[in-house]
């Protein structure tokens, strides 16, 4: 269906999917799923031939179909068609020229044209530095108990994890956090016991540590959708609801939801959370979670990430963010498809219209260090990545991997000239742990919450 | 106030500036390559077959195989499907099963301990259990087609979890009410940070027995059952 030549070799591609899965930059996971580029000069054929081919045949020809999942139904009937009849007949090689051109004025006005596809489509042809320059360009805040994402900010999930979900334990996490400044996206704990009682006692302990401290932040307990409703139920103090989330009906199936049950725990959020904003909703994704369910229909894992955000676009979520580096070596092999995933994922992200943050991470059984993770950490920061995860020492002791630390929080805002959240930041500067976006003598002491 | 007794996580460690010390960053190295030697080991097998289990293969030839095929390490050959069903109890009320994972020393520090709790306790409620059984180079998912092959009502998977820098050793039990490859994998129940500075095996396995009773008693597992 597809034909290329190139220096003498000719390349075929069955399907605009082959394309598709051959243009990605080398993933250990497309290797898995048996799509990947047989060679590199295969890539480049696969890059070119979809720089010439429209955003029309990739609206017209979704890569999972439309009967058949309900995450392209939603993508595709959510579409604005004012804006996508403006860019239809472009090719996916001007659409990066032209994002990479024009004001931002011009890209938001046609981002709501876009499709996963679309958005997949052009992430492929474009280099590192392409991805952090134009993702640096796109402003998207969102509005819980406090506004993020606005420009000259860089905020901070505060993941005060425990083995035992120990609440002392968490709460010394939480005091030594704050300390550095830490906490301004969300307090919020991956709990090891997923029971209705631990994740309303985890909710009011943050809730009452920002209520006596007077620090304007949200809280969340990271359970399954399902137990935090029961909680919410219960009377539990929420302001963030969280979820998995992945690119398609069957691999959501895995994760125990669809798109009816996200539906109901939205409508019952919005009446009963603890927030004051029109946006309460925490998506996690990161590529590979579609074939590590079987559920990516041969088609590649940036499109499958690609989707996941069309999903999260319908809860209209105050923080998504990609938990890069932790599906394994499978997946993603190495540092270098890790800087590669987060870059890529964060531009999809925020191309998307997302509030978009990155879990810069990495775990033991893969060839990466700690190294990569600040390379990735750092150039996020040029492209003006929303938030990052706060974990003490990077070492997160309760889910075994490594990301970013209190310490490279503090590190990535000196070096910018950014600072938290304006609310936030107010409040530290009034508590004497932060001037201007730096810490003080004294900051990064758990102590000073004792 | 020892704050290490109250949590292992990495506070209270001063910074250089905004950078960790020089003595913390050497030590969060250490326990680096400490982690990434978890992952390449292997099980002290001797002691597992004292245990009475009896070892079995995925398809995976290698742990360089393993880390890379995610897909294979869920497999068996026909050959060892049939041995199993051969040699195994058949229809048990619970099969226990045991796999490397991604840490060999989990498995080693904790199966003794845990394997003691779960028998004692299960011959206490008058619950019978199948063929133990140790999957080398294993995945979460071995536990569907050998629930299929031999009929499991329950089965129980402890595995060697992805070390961590601050234990190596750290396991899971995955439970599930007639464990199936046909099922998505929210059918699983988790029982997780099973060692000796999260949740000590003897609770562990206290824990997995009451889940074992209400599994039985509801017949759902995973997202379905709420405990």
């Amino acid at each position: 269906m597809y034909k290329i030549n190139l220096q003498n070799k000719t390349y075929q591609f069955a399907s605009l999917k082959e394309v598709m899965a051959k243009a990605n930059e080398q993933k250990s996971g497309d290797v898995l799923a048996g799509l990947a580029a047989a060679s590199s000069h295969e890539r480049i054929a696969a890059k070119m031939i979809l720089a010439d081919i429209t955003l029309e045949t990739l609206y017209n020809n979704p890569l999972i179909p439309y009967e058949k999942d309900e995450v392209t139904r939603l993508i595709v009937d959510s579409i604005d068609r004012a804006a996508y009849q403006t860019i239809k007949g472009m090719t996916v090689g001007e659409l990066r020229d032209f994002i990479l051109s024009v004001p931002v004025e011009k890209i938001e006005s046609i981002k709501a044209g876009l499709t996963a596809e679309m958005i997949s489509a052009v992430t492929k042809l474009m280099s590192n530095m392409d991805l952090v320059y134009a993702a640096s360009k796109l402003v998207s805040t969102a509005y819980c108990n406090t506004i993020i994402g606005k420009p000259g900010t860089l905020a901070a999930r505060l993941q005060p994890n425990h083995p035992t979900d120990d609440v002392e334990g968490v709460m010394l996490s939480v005091m030594e956090g704050m300390s550095y400044g830490v906490g301004d996206a969300v307090i919020g704990l991956n709990p090891v016991n997923d029971s209705i009682d631990n994740v309303r006692r985890i909710l009011e302990a943050f809730h009452d540590f920002y209520t006596k401290w007077e620090i304007p932040t949200q809280n969340c307990v990271l359970a399954h959708i399902t137990t935090q409703l029961e909680a919410l139920k219960k009377g539990a103090p929420m302001d963030l609801m969280f979820q998995s989330l992945a690119g398609s009906e069957i691999s959501n199936r895995a994760f125990g939801i669809d798109v009816a049950l996200l539906d109901e725990a939205y409508s019952f959020m919005k009446e009963h959370k603890n927030s004051k904003g029109p946006n309460f909703m925490y998506f996690e994704t990161g590529q590979g979670s579609e074939l590590s369910s079987e559920g990516h229909h041969d088609v590649d894992q940036l499109t499958m990430e690609a989707r996941c955000y069309g999903l999260a676009k319908r809860y209209n979520p105050y923080l998504v963010n990609t938990v890069v580096g932790f599906i394994g070596p499978e997946y993603l092999y190495d540092g270098a498809q890790v800087i590669r995933a987060g870059l890529e994922d964060h531009f999809m992200g925020k191309l998307t219209g997302l509030s978009m943050g990155v879990d810069v991470c990495y775990t033991n059984h893969m060839k990466a260090d700690q190294n990569d993770l600040e390379n990735l950490a750092v150039l996020l920061a040029s492209a003006n990545c929303n938030y990052y995860m706060g974990v003490p020492g990077g070492d997160d002791v309760m889910l075994m991997y490594q990301s970013t630390s209190y310490h490279d929080v503090a590190t990535l805002r000196e070096i910018t000239g950014k600072t938290p959240i304006s609310e936030f930041n107010k409040r530290m500067e009034e508590l004497g742990i932060l001037k201007n976006g730096k810490l003080t003598e004294q900051a990064g002491n758990y102590k000073l919450f004792l | 106030m020892d704050i290490s007794v109250i949590t292992p996580a990495r506070i209270h460690i001063g910074r250089s500036g905004p950078r960790m010390t020089t003595k913390e960053l050497l030590k969060f190295r250490q326990d680096h390559a400490i982690a990434m030697d978890a992952v390449w080991s292997h099980v002290n097998e001797e002691a597992v077959e004292q245990l009475g289990f009896k070892i079995i293969n995925t398809l995976i030839k290698d742990k360089e195989e393993y880390i890379r095929r995610s897909d294979l390490g869920r497999k068996f050959s026909e050959e060892t499907l049939e041995d199993i069903k051969n040699t195994c109890i058949n229809h048990p009320t619970v099969q226990i099963i045991a796999v490397d994972g991604l840490s060999s020393p989990a498995i080693d520090a904790n199966l003794k301990d845990i394997y003691g709790i779960l028998i004692d306790g299960f011959k206490h409620k008058g619950i019978s259990i199948g063929t133990p059984l140790f999957v080398r180079y294993g995945r979460v998912a071995t536990m569907d087609a050998i629930s299929e092959v031999l009929g499991a009502e329950i089965t129980i998977l402890l595995v060697g979890e992805r070390p961590g820098l601050a234990t190596g050793e750290s396991m899971s039990a995955y439970m599930a009410y007639q464990s199936s490859t046909d099922k998505p994998e929210s059918q699983r129940t988790v029982v997780s940070n099973i060692h000796n500075a999260g949740l000590y095996p003897v609770e562990a396995g206290a824990q997995i027995i009451h889940i074992t009773e209400i599994m039985l008693n509801e017949k759902k597992s995973g997202v379905e059952l709420k405990i």
